[in-house]
């Protein structure tokens, strides 16, 4: 393979200089940690972290079909009702309702969106965009942003504090999964109460130009600097799927426990006709998560899952919870062992370690 | 990067250091579990068992990887650091004395000579 350059974001040489480990992630130079995955964790449980996700895919859909391609390849409800600054998560589904990628969308005003795609995934979700616009709606206009505009997750229980101090943010008016435009000590940005650790906080979208200002004007404020490896440890707490693992392509979102994500009662979309098949015959694999009796060696990505002497499945991702003091995994089983409670063993590296369904997410944050 | 001098170094980053009763004790460096990052698993050898020099004896886990642990003598193990498997973290936060992994009763403390001082040690470490 040849190597082609790493993309850098906006914020890649404060994060060399701040001696952060980079390594290569969906074609960027990304920080895995600062001082530690799991001090950084612990932050963000207790306090706060501020993540670098400008590797993340950012596209303007517009115009007078825009609402309509976004309903169309996304499973969530993008109907002509949904309020300008609403967000849904959901996925974006091939016509057999595999899952192409996962993200959120968020209307922007009437025939504007802001859709977000994972970096590995950004250039397939924009093709798809591209296809069913030609195909079909052509009055759209497609713009990626990924390089005009930086993101930054804020997250944790001081979050909200902290974007309040900063901007004229309001919590009791950009409530969860709503977007506003805000400015940050004169510098504008989109402020989105939406995140991937299971914390309350906002996803910030400065101008790239201004994106070392807000990341180091949020780092005086006391708040952690945190890298990938603490946000999969989070995300994986907090039970949300990770697009590559847990879900893809070869699954849908049914059998991976996203049916809520997914609106079979509204508007047909891409993949709707599969899934309705898929929920009338019921998904004949699920996704379990699961905790280790006993700490050990940790259940990863492939780890066969054993019940009864046979192989039932693998796990899609695993690893140690430090908010949990465990090892947690998720993982497809067949239907007939998607039970809580139920003994099943992960093979790791040779070692049966004994395990338990439990129920999902492990982590919910207290109100 | 911290390379105490009273011991002798492997290339795969464990030290031992050997004491007047014929036993040595054996750990990973601080640049290993800098390396490694946060350490979550260790699984060493049973008590009686036998580790030969650059031999496998074990595994250790950090939330991203997993490692295989070489034994930087041979003898048989005669003690197992249970602190360092119920905490695996001390491996991170004090890895020259309370993160200590294995003690062993030495076959051949000529084998001490097989390994390097702390100088050529920290040198290796960093240039590498």
């Amino acid at each position: 393979m040849t190597s082609t350059p790493l993309k850098q974001t906006p914020l890649h040489a404060s994060h060399v200089e701040s001696g952060a480990r980079m390594v290569p992630f969906a074609g960027w130079d990304m920080p895995v940690q600062y001082a530690g995955i799991l001090s950084e964790a612990n932050a963000v449980r207790a306090a706060s972290g501020l993540f670098d996700v400008s590797h993340m895919g950012r596209f303007i859909v517009e115009g007078p079909h825009a609402r309509e391609l976004l309903n169309w390849t996304h499973t969530s409800d993008i109907s002509e009702a949904m309020p300008i600054g609403r967000a849904r998560y959901g996925l974006f589904c091939n016509e057999d309702g595999g899952i192409i990628d996962d993200g959120i969308v968020y209307r922007l005003a009437d025939d504007r969106f802001l859709a977000i795609a994972n970096a590995a995934n950004a250039a397939t979700v924009y093709a798809w965009f591209e296809q069913w616009r030609s195909r079909r709606l052509p009055a759209t206009h497609l713009r990626d942003i990924t390089r005009d505009v930086a993101m930054l997750a804020l997250q944790g229980p001081r979050a909200l504090d902290t974007i309040e101090q900063l901007s004229e943010f309001d919590r009791s008016a950009v409530r969860p999964f709503r977007i506003a435009e805000c400015t940050i000590e004169g510098r504008w940005a989109w402020v989105a109460r939406t995140g991937y650790t299971g914390e309350d906080g906002v996803e910030i979208m400065p101008r790239s130009e201004d994106a070392l200002y807000v990341w180091q004007l949020l780092l005086e404020q006391g708040v952690t600097p945190c890298g990938l490896g603490a946000r999969d440890t989070l995300r994986l707490e907090a039970g949300l799927p990770l697009h590559g693992n847990d879900i893809g392509p070869d699954t849908n979102p049914l059998e991976a426990r996203l049916a809520r994500f997914v609106a079979l009662e509204g508007e047909a979309f891409c993949g709707s006709e599969a899934l309705q098949r898929i929920a009338e015959e019921g998904p004949p694999r699920r996704l379990v998560g699961m905790r280790t009796i006993e700490r050990g060696a940790l259940p990863r990505q492939h780890s066969p899952i054993m019940a009864e002497g046979e192989r039932v499945g693998e796990v899609t991702s695993g690893g140690y919870s430090p908010t949990l003091d465990t090892n947690i995994a998720l993982g497809y089983v067949p239907a007939r062992l998607a039970a809580l409670g139920l003994r099943l063993h992960i093979e790791v590296r040779g070692k049966s370690i004994e395990a338990e369904t439990v129920a999902l997410p492990f982590y919910t944050r207290s109100a | 990067m911290n390379v105490p001098g009273d011991r002798r170094y492997s290339k795969e980053h464990e030290w031992v250091v050997a004491h007047d009763d014929g036993t040595a004790t054996v750990g990973v460096s601080d640049f290993a579990q800098q390396q490694l990052g946060d350490v979550v698993f260790v699984e060493l050898p049973q008590v009686g068992a036998a580790v030969s020099q650059f031999g496998q004896m074990g595994e250790i886990e950090s939330v991203k990887a997993v490692s295989d642990l070489f034994s930087p003598v041979s003898g048989e193990v005669v003690e197992v650091n249970r602190g360092a498997v119920d905490r695996p973290e001390l491996v991170n936060s004090d890895p020259y004395d309370g993160g200590w992994l294995i003690k062993v009763r030495l076959s051949d403390a000529g084998e001490l000579d097989n390994l390097m001082s702390a100088e050529a040690y920290d040198s290796l470490t960093s240039t590498s």
